[in-house]
């Protein structure tokens, strides 16, 4: 869907990504990869139990053991923290945030949470005297089930606040009782959002490097927010923040989970200040899935008001979301991030909406690609259908009467989309599906009885990203703002140097955003050069997340370089002596109008570096710097359909067809906006079929590993069929909206839809995710009885 | 995933392991790795000496031997699935080698290293029980033949003494149809639960992957064939004898129920 415009060279072509020579060539520079003189190696030693008070730490056997430089317990660390790690949002004025310091020094409250460090000079000998340490524990009621933790007399995370309750957050609209009152008919459903595991290709690593003559300190991190960390990170330390560096380098992914300040952050930064020498912490895959934050946990209870032929009126939502044991950077806003969405892409006239955020003895939970979005979407989506089985109608045509057509709309939750083209995406899946083939098929096999039955499901979704505008985070109490930095320079030689606080862990940022620039400026791509990841470097910055380094950072540097081609204007017209209104500008190229007298930006770059001959008063160089906060969201929205296979002997759901029709907005590089798709369709199908993290009565995560924990591989997804409509958004002038989420947030309740379609003949309507075999087999006995 | 201190010995022949293998109580072979090595790198084994036979090349091979085929213990599942003597005259030991892991998995692990890891859960030792097969072994007091049915003693335990050696792995030529019902939930996976059918001497025999400690025979299936039952009759009884374990797969219930299923179809494919 290659769609270059006229006067473009780079925007809408799928430029190849710059990234790849030296990440497929395995040049890329992990934390993995970098070693400093004098380095020491943590290791963190972690609560086996899920809760438990700490009566003794005994590390003697630790500190005599080969290898060994100094190894602590957390009373002994107590002294390093200014303050606790952060939470930067808290949703209400009341929440509870308990303490949360780096390591627990009086009671472990999950598996896994760190009670001492290790340093020695290798890392396996880090490893061999972590196993020395002799910590007696008491064990104490746990509770990791957020359902049990809500109820009165659960055993309490937190002894001191009283209650697992951290916050309950609530807002309405519209005659909510009325509309359910004078409903014909009201749908009611109950979801579980299961507890996921990001699992990041790259676990996560630190390496932190002190100055001795200066106490500085850099600071190394698989992270996506080296500025959030800079400036949270110097109050953690109590240090300022000029002393503090933060360099993201080669960052292996992180789908949310590297959106957060962690203990080995703080840790290896303390224990650096404090010994001296480098400290290097690289976590290994079992120590991920225990150390690094969760994604959803949650449970929903929705409910759909409509008339008997369907049409939706309101909706009412009530969550109950697991926080884990403490607040990490953004735990308790996590669920509100769908908070406006749970009417979907529908129009309805009443909005109700809670959600309660519960302490539990699990990992803390946090941002998991979507964040909030694909549990607002499977709940609408799943919602539509039962609606769509209660007034006996098509699930198709129950979306389609419900659908917002017209745009700006302003969704009854209080927040403008807008653009979007729902029913055109819905008419185009259709279309590539052939919808009305598909039933047949589907009557055919039901008619034979053949084992393995046919599902469709739908999703028509929309999704608000681009975080964020920033008044609209102050509202939320989110603890900063929403926009970002950028700055562009051309230097003497053409070159054009491009800086973004928007930091890549995977995303392609060097070339989509080179793209950007290369068009405003008429050069070509490879001359950009892209900066990005280093505090010093780019010291200002808000990171990547939530979808926003194209819709927010990308519009910071188009604006920035929009102001190189203002102050180019003037020098060229100096220059060739004629007035900057007799310019046309195209391609980099300011032309006489009527004339062949003409000079390009990179020209007066030339005449600005040398500063011989510019207009009076102009400041030497050619360099433009502009901070973007968004006026609204971005809303990508669209129609995702899955066809599943279920095997009703064995209970196996497989997808076999999957269709997806995004409206991203403009696109800037096709092939860079499939692989997202792709990957985030394939995350979301993860979700409705396989990943789950459990735990066991004992507060263990059972299956703490990639042989347990279900990751799909592209063995267990069909080929997509992707393809796009456009509704540009008139919200920025690029007409973006973003893409890192839509997959995920549009994929999973097509296909559990798909799998419930699949049996709806037997009986079922509901088969908690992930649809395991077990679950299915299991719904399809109970549907029989 | 940092294994605790361990040493080193790289064996030049079998005579070479064995005798390293006696040099410590607490030695391990290492063959292709990928059974072991996980295990170290989670600290469930911590073994202080690693005999590597990996370069023990005159133990990777597939013979004829007459009525049997002789496949050398060190052979790797990627050759073993591509061998057309074994294709042609023992074809489900052929395909069920195809279904391990993943290509990286197959060009690595070996016959004789899954057979020796003794995983219920791992398919060659459910087939080769199917199979009858015979496995030689060489320990310090000489060369000997174990049966199949002999060998799987208990979960990740078998009829190896410490200081033994798996050499040859024998199976027999086939001259009925044969298959290795497996199931899955991603490609890579061990089994939830598998059957292997094999007709052979006038007989059906059958065997189990993941539904008890070892791999174990349906010996109530086989009976019930042998009194000629039909396929959903005679795999009523696959839960005889069994002991399938619960975890995040599936519970021993739902195990019972996959295995009755597979072993139908797998009773249907042979008799189709």
């Amino acid at each position: 869907m290659s769609v270059v415009e006229e006067g473009r060279t780079y925007i809408g072509a799928s430029v190849p990504r710059k990234e790849d020579a030296t990440l497929l060539t395995g040049q890329g520079r992990f934390v993995e990869n970098l070693t400093a003189p004098g380095m020491m190696h943590l290791a963190v030693v972690r609560s086996p139990f899920a809760h438990a008070e700490i009566t003794e730490v005994d590390l003697s056997q630790v500190r005599a053991a080969k290898g060994v430089v100094a190894a602590y317990s957390g009373a002994e660390l107590a002294d390093e923290w200014a303050g606790p790690l952060p939470c930067a949002w808290p949703v209400t004025e009341d929440i509870k945030i308990p303490d949360h310091f780096p390591l627990a020094s009086d009671r472990a409250r999950y598996v896994g949470d760190g009670v001492a460090v290790v340093l020695a000079e290798s890392r396996a000998a880090a490893k061999d005297a972590a196993e020395l340490a002799s910590i007696s524990y008491e064990p104490l009621e746990s509770v990791t089930d957020v359902a049990l933790a809500a109820r009165p007399g659960a055993p309490l995370v937190h002894e001191s606040l009283d209650t697992n309750e951290s916050y309950t957050w609530a807002m309405s609209a519209g005659e909510v009782d009325t509309v359910f009152g004078e409903a014909d008919v009201v749908v009611k459903e109950r979801y579980r959002q299961q507890r996921l595991v990001p699992n990041a290709i790259e676990p996560r690593g630190v390496l932190v490097e002190p100055v001795a003559s200066t106490g500085e300190l850099t600071l190394t991190s698989s992270t996506q927010v080296p500025h959030i960390l800079r400036t949270t990170l110097s109050g953690v330390l109590g240090m300022p923040e000029a002393k503090l560096r933060v360099i993201a380098p080669d960052v292996g992914g992180g789908f949310g989970s590297k959106l957060d300040v962690y203990a080995e952050e703080a840790l290896c930064l303390a224990l650096a200040r404090k010994l001296g020498r480098p400290v290097k912490w690289v976590e290994e895959r079992s120590e991920a899935f225990l150390a690094t934050i969760h994604g959803r946990d949650v449970l929903q209870e929705i409910e759909l008001a409509a008339t008997s032929e369907g049409k939706i009126t309101g909706v009412r939502a009530r969550l109950t979301a697991s926080m884990g044991a403490y607040l990490q950077l953004a735990t308790p806003g996590i669920p509100l991030l769908g908070a406006w969405l749970y009417g979907g892409c529908y129009e309805m006239e009443a909005y109700d909406f809670s959600c309660t955020g519960v302490f539990t003895n699990t990992t803390p939970t946090d941002a998991y690609r979507g964040a909030g979005r694909p549990e607002s979407n499977y709940a609408i989506e799943r919602t539509v259908d039962a609606l769509a089985r209660e007034v006996g109608k098509d699930p198709v045509d129950v979306r389609r009467l419900n659908f917002i057509k017209e745009f700006p709309a302003t969704i009854v939750s209080g927040l403008e989309i807008d653009s979007g083209d729902f029913e055109g995406a819905l008419d185009r899946g259709l279309e590539l599906l052939d919808y009305e083939d598909f039933r047949r098929e589907q009557a055919a096999r039901r008619a034979s009885g053949d084992p393995k039955q046919l599902g469709v499901g739908f999703s028509t979704y929309v999704e608000m990203c681009g975080l964020a505008p920033s008044r609209i985070l102050g509202a939320l109490r989110y603890g900063a703002g929403g926009w970002e930095a950028a700055t562009v320079r051309i230097l003497p030689t053409g070159t054009v140097q491009i800086m973004s606080g928007a930091t890549p862990h995977g995303q392609s940022h060097a070339t989509t955003f080179s793209q950007i620039v290369a068009d405003e400026l008429g050069v070509d791509v490879d001359s950009v050069e892209y900066f990005s990841g280093d505090t010093a470097v780019v010291p200002q910055g808000m990171d990547t997340y939530g979808s926003r380094s194209l819709a927010v950072g990308g519009i910071a540097l188009h604006q920035a370089a929009g102001k190189i081609v203002d102050k180019a204007r003037l020098i060229a017209a100096h220059q060739l002596e004629v007035s900057p209104d007799d310019f046309e500008y195209e391609g980099g190229r300011f032309t006489v109008k009527g004339t062949d007298r003409s000079m390009t930006v990179t020209e007066t770059a030339f005449h600005a570096w040398t500063a011989h001959n510019l207009p009076d008063g102009m400041e030497p160089g050619l360099e433009g710097a502009s901070v973007y906060d968004p006026p609204n969201f971005s809303w990508p929205g669209g129609c995702h359909i899955a066809v599943a296979e279920v095997d009703t002997e064995t209970g196996d759901a497989r997808v076999i067809r999957y269709i997806a029709v995004d409206d991203v907005g403009n696109v800037i590089n096709p092939a860079v906006v499939a692989g997202q798709v792709h990957g985030g369709i394939t995350q979301g199908v993860a979700q409705a079929l396989y990943e789950e993290a459990v735990y066991d009565s004992e507060g263990n995560l059972v299956n703490g590993s990639l042989t347990g924990y279900l990751v799909p591989s592209a063995a267990e997804v069909p080929s997509y069929e992707v393809d796009h409509v456009v509704a540009a958004s008139p919200t920025n002038p690029l007409g973006v909206k973003g893409v890192g989420e839509t997959g995920t947030i549009a994929s999973t309740p097509a296909v559990v839809n798909a799998v419930v379609d699949a049996l709806a003949h037997l009986g079922v309507t509901e088969i908690e995710m992930p649809t395991s075999p077990e679950r299915v087999w299991r719904a399809i006995e109970e549907a029989k009885r | 995933m940092i294994p605790a201190a361990f040493d080193y010995e790289l064996a030049g022949n079998i005579d070479e392991a064995i005798s390293l293998l006696g040099q410590s109580g607490e030695a391990k072979l290492i063959a292709g790795g990928h059974s072991l090595l996980p295990l170290m790198r989670l600290r469930f084994a911590q073994p202080d000496l690693l005999v590597d036979i990996g370069r023990i090349d005159d133990l990777s091979y597939v013979r004829d031997a007459g009525d049997s085929i002789a496949v050398g213990a060190m052979t790797r599942h990627a050759d073993v699935a591509a061998d057309p003597l074994l294709g042609a005259d023992c074809g489900i030991l052929a395909e069920t080698a195809a279904q391990i892991g993943d290509p990286q998995v197959r060009h690595r692990g070996t016959l004789g290293g899954s057979i020796a890891h003794a995983d219920p859960a791992s398919d060659l030792p459910t087939v080769l029980l199917a199979l009858d097969a015979e496995f030689d072994v060489r320990g310090p007091a000489g060369d000997r033949t174990i049966a199949a049915g002999d060998f799987f003693t208990g979960f990740l335990e078998s009829a190896l003494e410490p200081t033994d050696v798996l050499t040859e792995v024998r199976v027999p030529k086939l001259d009925g149809p044969a298959t290795y019902a497996k199931y899955n939930r991603r490609a890579q996976d061990w089994a939830t639960v598998a059957v292997a059918a094999v007709q052979r001497n006038g007989g059906t025999a059958l065997a189990l992957t993941n539904m008890a400690a070892t791999p174990v025979r349906a010996l109530g299936v086989e009976q019930a064939l042998a009194d000629g039952a039909d396929a959903a009759t005679a795999a009523a009884r696959v839960g005889e004898g069994t002991n399938p374990p619960s975890d995040t797969n599936g519970s021993a219930e739902y195990r019972a129920h996959l295995a009755t299923v597979l072993t139908r179809r797998a009773l249907e494919q042979l008799s189709a």
